[in-house]
């Protein structure tokens, strides 16, 4: 009944420290670029300016929850048209699938907050410490006051870039300008300094300390992408035929010079025994037959075991283990790679971007298919003609929406009222909006049908004004005639309209006359 | 099914509890630290917890804590600040006359939510949430009121209601019992019930209704009018409309004549400060049937 003991490791294992080693290449400055500009509009959006006339917010991207609306340049959204938000998930989500089956995880790899803020954390950690040598060397000394001065100074450069990280975020909400001046006089609301201390904090932990842990333990999204990838999925992958068997240094030079011995003996032996003399030498000082085993040609792959690829990974993962779902394909070890392969005179790309069928081919002695055979395949192509009808969808709801709105609510507490002089009458609440940068008059109607009359509370003709950007709620009575037929039939349906007097803009809504029915 | 509970241990394994299930058997590892620091900040959280706050039963209720803190007094502290801030626009309201309310869009509104309010606690039990009424209870959307539906009107009745004895302004009139007291008998209170109904023109029997014309002009007409269009001074109802308060049929128009009605409205002016009086009047005449 004892089970046996396959493994000696603890379920709980302590993190490994990565110190990710500096790395220079065409990937990391694609990294370098996305950064400054993923960054760049996370910060400087709040502050962009955008004119809307006196009673409007004048911030060009705003989501002012206490009147619940949401600015974007030009584009003013009520919370009745939530779908435009839906929808711009909807495509996020699709966009995700999209992106993720053609180039694996490049939004990991590339975007993603964790990566990006990570990434700049770690780069002001190498500014701080030193590279990767100088930051293991400081890990494993005792703490001292050399130690604890660059700790501090690191932390306190963490705990900026987590503040400006939170500040930027509260910005999205208020009035900028007006808030940073709060904030700093101590004026701003509760809620805005709980957010920027909960995010300082999220920023300061995830990116200093989290990390990868982040991606590996707390992250969904590497367990969903197994499912969104295929074999025609670019993505990193070492070319494990031509690296293989690696060796480093000392090994590959004695496997090299025999080699070398072993082809020289073997065209000696080809041109045949040498009449007479001394048996010749191939090679003077170099053992004859070195060695028992003589390994055959080719028998050494391109990988020199460097490590850089493992010493550059934000990761701390071997890239030449196969894909695995800590690998978040930043392409750092690409670049790496490539830095050593040219050193040593061999082509580039022992690392590289690939996809598994490539992988087939080539180790047959193929050519890889080209990129865009990978990417137009009918996966990819149902990802973006939804993700293109969603788009379509929202842009065409956006552009033809109208200015002007309304909704009629049957008020049906009681359903209806009889008058003195026997006429029924329904009331309404009809509630208009105007979406628009200025007060409007609004004239409310309705189609004729026999017998129904309409009138306004408080007000003795049909138009009413609304204020700039706001909902007035109206309430609206129909009366039919006694003996009318609305009045005896139980319900007759009504189509009511609102026009703006000013302009050009009708929008209508139907409901129904309760009458007094059988 | 293991006899030695111990087989499975190896050595530099934690002990064993002695649990033991089909052989699988449980280690007595001691609990994280974390966890343990946490346990011992909670026992010391609920020691000066209960000493702050409500926290041990007694007979009658818990020990109050040195803090004095309680849900009630939160609520109260809750309901004041609310009371406190309405203070200002209450007293606006108070001091503006009736008919100028509807000026001021900020005051309007604070009147009609105000107002809302007011009428679903105290008036909706007998004149419904919707202030459709009931039978005997007036529906106020109509456009038919007893005692007058203008502003002033609404104000009056609302303050001292209707035939209660707490007020001696109270609204007051009382129909006798015609067949109660006597007064007509069996065969006159069905001939007016027949004329009151011809004048909906709902009559069934015109020569009765004919017959009743004269009972009418004896004995109703002091109140409800020559015509029948009622008087809004003593609060009797206009009989030609259709709107019927206790019902228009013959049964109801004879239990009405027999035994008179006598509709009763507390006077809230008593009971409700003068900015919620103010409030729900502007209210009930924003329904729909206002003056």
């Amino acid at each position: 009944m004892t089970a046996p003991d396959t493994t000696t490791d603890p379920l709980y294992t302590a993190r490994e420290p990565i110190f990710p080693r500096r790395v220079r290449g065409t990937f990391r400055n694609l990294k370098w670029v996305i950064m400054v500009v993923t960054l760049g509009i996370y910060y400087v959006t709040p502050w962009i300016r955008w004119d809307r006339g006196p009673s409007l917010p004048d911030q060009a991207v705003l989501i002012d929850l206490a009147n619940r609306r949401f600015f974007f340049f030009w584009i003013e959204i009520w919370p009745h048209e939530f779908y435009f938000v839906a929808g711009l998930l909807i495509m996020a989500g699709l966009g995700l699938f999209l992106f993720t089956s053609a180039l694996g995880r490049v939004w990991c790899g590339y975007t993603c907050p964790q990566t990006v803020w990570t990434d700049l954390f770690i780069l002001v950690e190498r500014w701080i410490e030193g590279d990767r040598n100088n930051r293991l060397r400081l890990h494993r000394q005792k703490m001292n006051a050399h130690k604890l001065r660059l700790r501090l100074t690191k932390w306190v450069a963490w705990l900026l870039i987590g503040l400006a990280t939170g500040g930027a975020w509260v910005f999205y909400f208020a009035d900028a300008p007006t808030l940073l001046v709060n904030l700093v006089t101590l004026q701003a609301p509760a809620v805005a300094y709980l957010t920027l201390a909960v995010l300082t904090f999220t920023t300061f932990a995830f990116g200093g300390f989290a990390r990868e842990q982040i991606c590996i333990y707390a992250c969904p999204w590497p367990r969903i992408q197994a499912a969104m990838m295929d074999e025609d999925t670019i993505t990193v992958a070492y070319r494990e035929w031509r690296g293989e068997p690696r060796a480093k240094g000392k090994n590959r030079r004695r496997a090299e010079m025999q080699e070398r011995v072993a082809r020289a003996e073997a065209e000696v032996a080809a041109a045949g025994p040498k009449q007479g003399g001394s048996p010749f030498v191939p090679m003077p000082g170099m053992p004859k037959g070195v060695g028992g085993e003589i390994p055959a040609k080719d028998s050494l792959g391109d990988c020199i075991d460097c490590n850089a690829c493992v010493n550059v990974c934000p990761m701390g993962i071997d890239i030449r283990d196969g894909q695995q779902m800590a690998c978040i394909t930043c392409a750092l070890c690409i670049d790496a790679c490539d830095e050593v392969m040219e050193k040593i005179g061999k082509p580039r790309g022992l690392i590289g971007y690939m996809a598994l069928t490539d992988e087939k081919l080539e180790r047959a002695g193929g050519h890889p298919r080209r990129i865009w055979k990978h990417i137009f395949r009918p996966r990819t192509i149902l990802y973006t003609a939804l993700w293109s009808a969603v788009g379509v969808g929202l842009l065409v709801a956006l552009f033809l929406r109208q200015p002007i709105g309304l909704t009629v609510a049957p008020v049906r507490n009681p359903i209806y009222v009889t008058m003195s002089d026997g006429s029924i009458r329904n009331t309404y609440d009809v509630r208009l909006r105007n979406m628009q940068h200025g007060a409007r008059p609004f004239e409310i109607s309705m189609d004729p049908v026999p017998g129904l009359t309409m009138t306004l509370e408080g007000t003795e003709g049909a138009t009413v004004s609304v204020p700039a950007d706001e909902t007035r709620l109206q309430r609206v009575y129909i009366t039919a005639a006694p003996g009318s037929a609305p009045a005896a039939a139980e319900r007759t349906p009504v189509r009511v309209w609102v026009d703006d007097a000013n302009g050009a803009d009708r929008v209508k809504d139907d409901t129904v006359f309760f009458g007094k029915g059988k | 099914m293991s006899d030695n509970l111990h087989t499975n241990r190896k050595p530099g394994d934690p002990e064993t509890t002695g649990h033991s299930w089909d052989g699988i058997e449980e280690f007595n590892n001691p609990m994280p630290r974390w966890w343990v620091y946490v346990f011992y900040l909670c026992i010391a959280f609920a020691l000066i917890y209960s000493v702050l706050y409500p926290a041990w039963p007694l007979v009658n209720r818990a020990t109050p804590g040195i803090l004095g803190w309680s849900t009630r007094g939160d609520v109260k502290a809750e309901m004041t600040a609310w009371h406190d801030q309405n203070k200002a626009i209450q007293a606006k309201l108070v001091a503006t006359p009736l008919a100028e309310i509807k000026a001021d869009p900020a005051l309007a509104q604070f009147a009609t939510n105000a107002g809302g309010a007011v009428f679903r606690t105290w008036c909706a039990q007998c004149h419904g949430s919707g202030a459709a009424g009931n039978k005997g209870f007036p529906n106020l959307l109509d456009d038919d009121w007893l005692w007058g539906g203008t502003l002033q009107d609404i104000h009056f009745t609302v303050t001292h209601g209707v035939r209660n004895a707490d007020d001696g302004d109270a609204r007051y009139s009382q129909m006798p019992a015609f067949g109660k007291d006597g007064i007509l008998d069996q065969t006159q209170i069905r001939d007016v019930v027949q004329y009151v109904m011809s004048l909906s023109n709902a009559a069934t029997d015109p020569k009765a209704a004919e017959a009743g014309k004269t009972v009418f002009a004896e004995n109703c007409a002091a109140c409800h009018g020559e015509n029948a269009k009622g008087d809004r001074t003593q609060g009797a109802p206009n009989l030609t409309d259709a709107i019927w308060l206790y019902g228009g049929d013959r049964k109801t128009l004879t239990e009405t004549v027999t035994n008179a009605r006598f509709g009763v409205m507390p006077a809230w002016g008593k009971r409700l400060s003068d900015a919620d009086i103010q409030a729900v009047t502007y209210y009930v005449h924003s329904l729909g049937g206002g003056e």
